[in-house]
């Protein structure tokens, strides 16, 4: 039997952003160090830039 | 921690070597186990995070009842789905072969879902890639 999640909008995104900036920091940086950073880049770029949209998308809705 | 986790900042001096079966090796071996390309070039730290990342989204897409794209439906964008999803490797065929995934997408959450199995592929890629220039020397 499948599990059928439901998530929100903002925890698939959380999600998302989560996996997909360890990956980006593992494979774009050489050290560890920069790694951890780039990973944390990329997560609170994508968090910010999800907040940004959620408001735009508002703003237009409204 | 692990040697060849090291963090110094110099620079790889070996020239890069080219493309050989030695070095394709970690390239095919991580695209088709996710993160196994860094493992056996004993990158334990980095191959275990991939192998999370990767499985953990490919497994949330089908939480989400995300579809898993096939080839020849001749629709563009399934086919770019399909390469997206490709990119998984072994989860890609044991998919296929256990007909897991959403047959449509009806709902916002199962189109995440597809969203979630498409990235998980490209992030494999991206990583399989890695593993690549880690075995010819451009990287650490």
């Amino acid at each position: 039997m499948m599990l059928a999640l439901q998530l929100s909008h903002f925890s698939a995104a959380t999600i998302f952003a989560f996996f997909a900036s360890i990956v980006f920091g593992i494979t774009q940086r050489n050290t560890k160090d920069e790694m951890i950073r780039y990973a944390a880049y990329c997560f609170g770029v994508f968090m910010v830039c999800m907040f940004v949209a959620g408001w735009v998308m508002w703003l237009l809705h409204h | 921690m692990a040697k060849s986790e090291s963090t110094s900042t110099i620079a790889p001096t070996a020239a890069p070597v080219s493309l050989t079966a030695a070095t394709a090796m970690p390239a095919i071996v991580g695209w088709l186990i996710p993160g196994a390309g860094h493992l056996m070039q004993k990158r334990w730290i980095r191959g275990v995070l991939i192998m999370i990342s990767v499985v953990a989204m490919f497994a949330f897409g089908l939480g989400m009842q995300g579809k898993i794209y096939k080839p020849n439906t001749g629709d563009l964008l399934d086919i770019l789905g399909f390469i997206g999803d490709l990119g998984s490797g072994a989860l890609y065929i044991l998919g296929r072969m256990l007909d897991w995934g959403g047959i449509n997408i009806t709902t916002a959450i199962a189109d995440y879902g597809t969203k979630y199995i498409v990235v998980a592929g490209l992030l494999n890629i991206m990583a399989a890639v890695d593993a690549y220039h880690i075995a010819i020397g451009k990287k650490q």
